[in-house]
């Protein structure tokens, strides 16, 4: 039965010119506690919110492309499933026939999961990932796995074997972002409540800031990474994409906690994400700081790297940031300074500047570590060229299955991995590392200085570029990870909630930065900023 | 003529007697299991898939250090050693390359010309260890169901130098693991594996030869073959003025071959890094200590112990200590019986290690309790049972599970010591066996055996065959010489 005050079109309309507006006022626009309230209550279906979400979904892909997969059949059983246990007065899970969408580097038992690689296309994986479970348990509807650059490797979305890439929803022209760029995108025009990502340099938080919705990167150990596909192990974190902080703080209630098999996980309280916003910004320290309203990089091409990382240091320079995305920041600042918090602005992380260059050296050794595994062997794509020697197929396999993102990521990972250069590249970042995570240390110390609850920052330097890359200086796209990086060396979380449009109508991010397993401070912050701008 | 110095270093691996694999809860032990059915995610090295280290695995692994004598690093870290190769499913090796668990250490072990040799220890780490490859028929097979098994690497310094030596240690390490049960240790099913490093310099050379690496010895015996094949072809090597190159050698044991695999230009770089995904291994005070308290006195300590304490000769003492549950069986059979440690030592190695070998079982699965024992040795010294009957005690208890006195009494086999029925009985035999009586008397006085065994075949073993034998001589020698000469 479909309720009339909740028209079911949503179409996007081709023809609505340049920026083709994603409608808004529709069912499948809702928050994803609305959607569930909706069916909790009987007003819909779940089976008939799926429905008109995959019909959204097909009107959508069109132009955003935002999807490699969509598991209609497997959604349908769920949601049949989920009406079954309401008509019967059974219990059902918090997001019961909500439906969202996961990046394809989460494994889905039977479900075919690439990571955006041709070297997994039609892998079937054997199990589901530990955050695939605990929504399933929610009682929440797959309904696809999102597009996203190969192995997660990029910013964009372009370097997916899987074209077209996603499109920025709000100009088709620009790019959604990235990684996890497909689920940025479905989240914001509507197919699916919300979408699971991963972060492992600002791969939630950036396409997040580019395509107006919330994202979340938890701290390090408080998501269970079992069963998604590595990129950079040590930076590696899994978190949602949402339309509203309020998700964003539901879901963080079903995902976080101990696992078991994530050796990293900890066995730290969860708080109720969902109570704690009502608690407001009133008394709360919040920073800003002036390396973090700054960019500075290093104008030089990879190949002179090894001469700037060995002889004369870095050469840094400042880097325009867009001036409209720190007046964004400032307005933020300004709207929880009258909910009651008291801004801190002039916080030192000076360490920061480094984390461009660290970053390239850890998550480049660790990924190509991590990509090892993929031979054509046991899994995924063989090369068909009938190699008989063993490192001879490997390398078919290989050659034919990574694209060019993917491999230049391996050969510099081989490059700095070399015994010779252990303490020269892998423990000198690991220093800058451990520098990095001293500022954090300092800012949010309760006794020390700044004694901050939360940090802001932009998400990112720029919005949406175009694919085309006019308009923006390469190395604010070199740079995009600038603001969100050092978080995932330091382990701490993050959040990006959209702030509004920039002359161009698109949407600028700004980034609340919280210390370890403070989501709820973060969350906070991000809720009081959003209630005020609504 | 030059003489040469063969210097010999060992690396083994031991693989761990733990209940599962070290990063996922897949059985350890696979041996009889068909191919790629003990495997999950982990171990096979899907995408997205963790490991989660086995606490079993660290503990096994610490009172394999503490009983080496090794320094503990109240931390230590896993690293990647990457490598690709089919069998490896993630691409890497969980090792500990930087900072392993135990650092040091040392091993004294008796050598078969008397010498005691100190073996010290570089390191002992954790790791996993690799599927299995088969070449069949030009295909290559992988099997993962040993691939994620935990393994300590142990690596001596260059402390042997001969086949024999490096023999000897080997067997000691066997018994150690074994003892202190941390691993099955057989090297046939690969649970100790070996690479032996050779180098072979003249006498009184300042710095030792380059070393060759022998992988793939897989007995005992074979590195006792292996090396001394090495050390011959190094020395031909240098007595024909060639320098010796550093190779990596595989031994066939089958050809008695050694066959080049690499020279060292060829070594890879694993390019060790940290495993992101484990978090460090912490050892804490209380650990070592909890370790340390469930230790069991260690094999040599036990061996020298019984020389002293209950005056055994080493060989008895080295027999009896082969295995902690022999060594138990007899310290506790010594307890019940409370009598000379020697007389024990006796049956133990004539009657307790025969059945043993010819069960195939260990001390601890005999029926046969050290108190059966004890009672057996009681009933023959106290001459309640013939030494053969005592003999066949121990097989009828293995047999039963009842007690010596129980079939004692149940079969009759106590003792005729009787003088009266005994002598009844010799009367007989004499009487019925004329021409074995005259050959005796004419001086084949070996025949006073034949006798007696008609005796224990007429009393089924219950005789005393001593006694016996006395009865015969009185009757033929002087009761029955006169009527001989009268006949005559």
């Amino acid at each position: 039965m479909r309720n009339e005050e909740w028209p079911a079109d949503s179409s996007v309309s081709p023809a609505a010119g340049p920026n083709p507006p994603v409608s808004i006022m529709n069912l499948t626009d809702l928050s994803a506690l609305e959607q569930a309230k909706l069916v909790r209550t009987k007003q819909i279906g779940a089976e008939e919110l799926l429905e008109l979400t995959l019909e959204h979904v097909e009107q959508t892909e069109g132009t955003v492309h935002a999807f490699i997969t969509v598991c209609e059949k497997e959604a349908r059983k769920k949601a049949r499933d989920v009406d079954r246990r309401i008509a019967a007065g059974e219990e059902v899970g918090p997001l019961a026939g909500v439906p969202y969408s996961a990046k394809d580097v989460f494994c889905t038992r039977g479900i075919q999961t690439t990571a955006g690689s041709r070297i997994l296309s039609g892998w079937l994986p054997p199990y589901n990932a530990a955050a695939i479970e605990r929504l399933n348990a929610a009682d929440a509807v797959l309904i696809g796995k999102t597009n996203c650059d190969e192995f997660a490797m990029g910013g964009t979305n372009e370097t997916s074997a899987f074209q077209p890439c996603p499109r920025n929803p709000h100009d088709p022209e620009r790019v959604a972002g990235g990684s996890s760029g497909g689920s940025a995108a479905a989240v914001a025009v509507g197919a699916g409540a919300f979408s699971l990502g991963t972060d492992t340099g600002g791969s939630i938080r950036e396409p997040a800031a580019f395509c107006g919705v919330v994202g979340l990167k938890p701290t390090y150990g408080r998501v269970s990474r079992w069963g998604v596909a590595a990129f950079a192990s040590s930076m590696d974190t899994i978190g949602p994409l949402t339309r509203s902080v309020k998700d964003a703080a539901l879901l963080m209630n079903i995902l976080s906690g101990f696992d078991p098999r994530d050796n990293v996980t900890v066995r730290v309280p969860v708080p109720d994400h969902l109570s704690e916003l009502e608690k407001g910004v009133k008394g709360m320290r919040i920073g800003i700081s002036p390396d973090l309203m700054n960019l500075r990089g290093v104008r030089c091409q990879v190949s002179d790297f090894r001469d700037q990382v060995s002889d004369h240091g870095f050469d840094y320079e400042k880097i325009e940031i867009d001036p409209e995305i720190t007046a964004a920041v400032e307005r933020v600042a300004g709207i929880l300074e009258k909910a009651g918090a008291e801004i801190v602005s002039d916080v030192p992380m000076p360490n920061t500047q480094y984390s461009v260059p660290a970053y390239f050296v850890i998550s480049r050794i660790e990924a190509y570590s991590n990509l090892q595994r993929y031979d054509g062997l046991k899994y995924g794509r063989a090369s068909q060229n009938g190699q008989k020697d063993m490192y001879e197929f490997f390398a078919d396999s290989r050659q034919e299955g990574f694209g060019r993102e993917v491999k230049l990521r391996i050969l510099s990972g081989l490059y700095l991995s070399q015994k010779e250069f252990y303490e020269k590249y892998y423990l000198r970042a690991q220093r800058a590392r451990a520098l990095i995570r001293s500022d954090y240390d300092r800012a949010f110390d309760p006794q020390g200085p700044y004694r901050l609850d939360v940090l802001l920052t932009p998400s990112t330097p720029v919005t949406a570029f175009r694919f085309d890359r006019q308009g923006v200086d390469p190395l604010q796209v070199r740079y995009a990870d600038q603001f969100t990086a050092p978080m995932n060396f330091a382990g701490t979380p993050g959040i990006s909630f959209p702030v509004g449009k920039d002359k161009n109508g698109l949407p600028i991010g700004v980034q609340a930065a919280g210390y370890d397993y403070c989501e709820s401070k973060i969350l906070r912050a991000a809720y009081a900023a959003e209630q005020e701008m609504a | 003529m030059t003489e040469y110095i063969a210097t010999i270093g060992l690396e083994t691996h031991i693989q761990l007697n733990t209940r599962t694999k070290a990063f996922c809860s897949c059985r350890a032990d696979s041996r009889d299991d068909l191919p790629n059915t003990n495997i999950c995610p982990v171990c096979t090295g899907q995408p997205g898939a963790l490991p989660s280290p086995n606490a079993e695995m660290v503990r096994k692994a610490l009172r394999l250090c503490l009983a080496m004598h090794a320094d503990i690093n109240p931390v230590s870290y896993f690293d990647r050693k990457n490598y690709l190769y089919a069998d490896m499913p993630g691409g890497y090796q969980v090792t500990q390359n930087y900072q392993p668990i135990g650092v040091g250490g040392w091993l004294d072990v008796d050598m078969e010309d008397g010498r005691t040799v100190r073996i010290h220890i570089d390191n002992l780490h954790m790791e996993e260890d690799a599927g299995k490859t088969r070449n069949e028929d030009g295909v290559r097979l992988i099997d993962f169901n040993r691939a994620g098994v935990p393994l300590v690497e142990m690596v001596t310094q260059p402390d042997l130098h001969s086949a024999d030596e490096a023999a000897v240690y080997l067997m000691r390490l066997r018994q150690l693991v074994r003892w202190i049960d941390v691993s099955e240790g057989d090297m046939e099913k690969a649970q100790l594996r070996c690479d032996v490093n050779v180098s072979v310099a003249p006498a009184g050379a300042d710095r030792p030869g380059k070393k060759c690496e022998i992988k793939n010895v897989n007995s005992i015996e074979a590195v006792r073959r292996a090396v001394n094949a090495e050390i011959k072809r190094q020395t031909g090597e240098l007595e024909a003025g060639r320098p010796v190159e550093q190779w990596t050698i595989e031994w066939d044991d089958e050809a008695r071959e050694l066959r080049k695999m690499r020279s060292k230009e060829n070594a890879v770089d694993y390019r060790f890094f940290r495993e992101p995904n484990l978090m460090p291994v912490v050892v804490s005070e209380e650990m070592i200590r909890k370790v340390r308290a469930e230790m069991p006195e260690l094999p040599r300590e036990r061996k020298l112990r019984f020389i002293s304490q209950y005056g055994l000769p080493a060989y008895d003492a080295g027999l009896l200590t082969a295995e902690r549950e022999t060594a138990d069986y007899f310290e506790e059979t010594l307890k019940v019986y409370d009598g000379d440690p020697k007389r024990v030592s006796n049956w133990m190695m004539n009657e307790i290690l025969r059945l043993m070998h010819d069960l195939g079982i260990s001390a601890g699965a005999l029926k046969v309790r050290p108190a059966d024992l004890a009672e057996i040795i009681r009933l023959v010294e106290g001459r309640t049972v013939t030494m053969a009957t005592g003999k066949q005690l121990i097989d009828l208890v293995q047999e039963s599970g009842k007690s010596p006195a129980e079939i004692v009494n149940e079969k009759g086999l106590a003792m005729v010591s009787d003088d009266a029925a005994l002598r009844e009985i010799c009367e007989k035999i004499v009487e019925a066996h004329p021409k074995e009586v005259a050959a005796y008397l004419a001086g084949k006085e070996t025949l006073l055996g034949w006798f007696t065994g008609q005796v224990m075949r007429e009393t089924k073993g219950k005789a005393d065959a001593k006694r016996a034998g006395e009865i015969f001589k009185r009757i033929m020698n002087y009761e029955l010489e006169g009527v001989h000469n009268e006949r005559l």
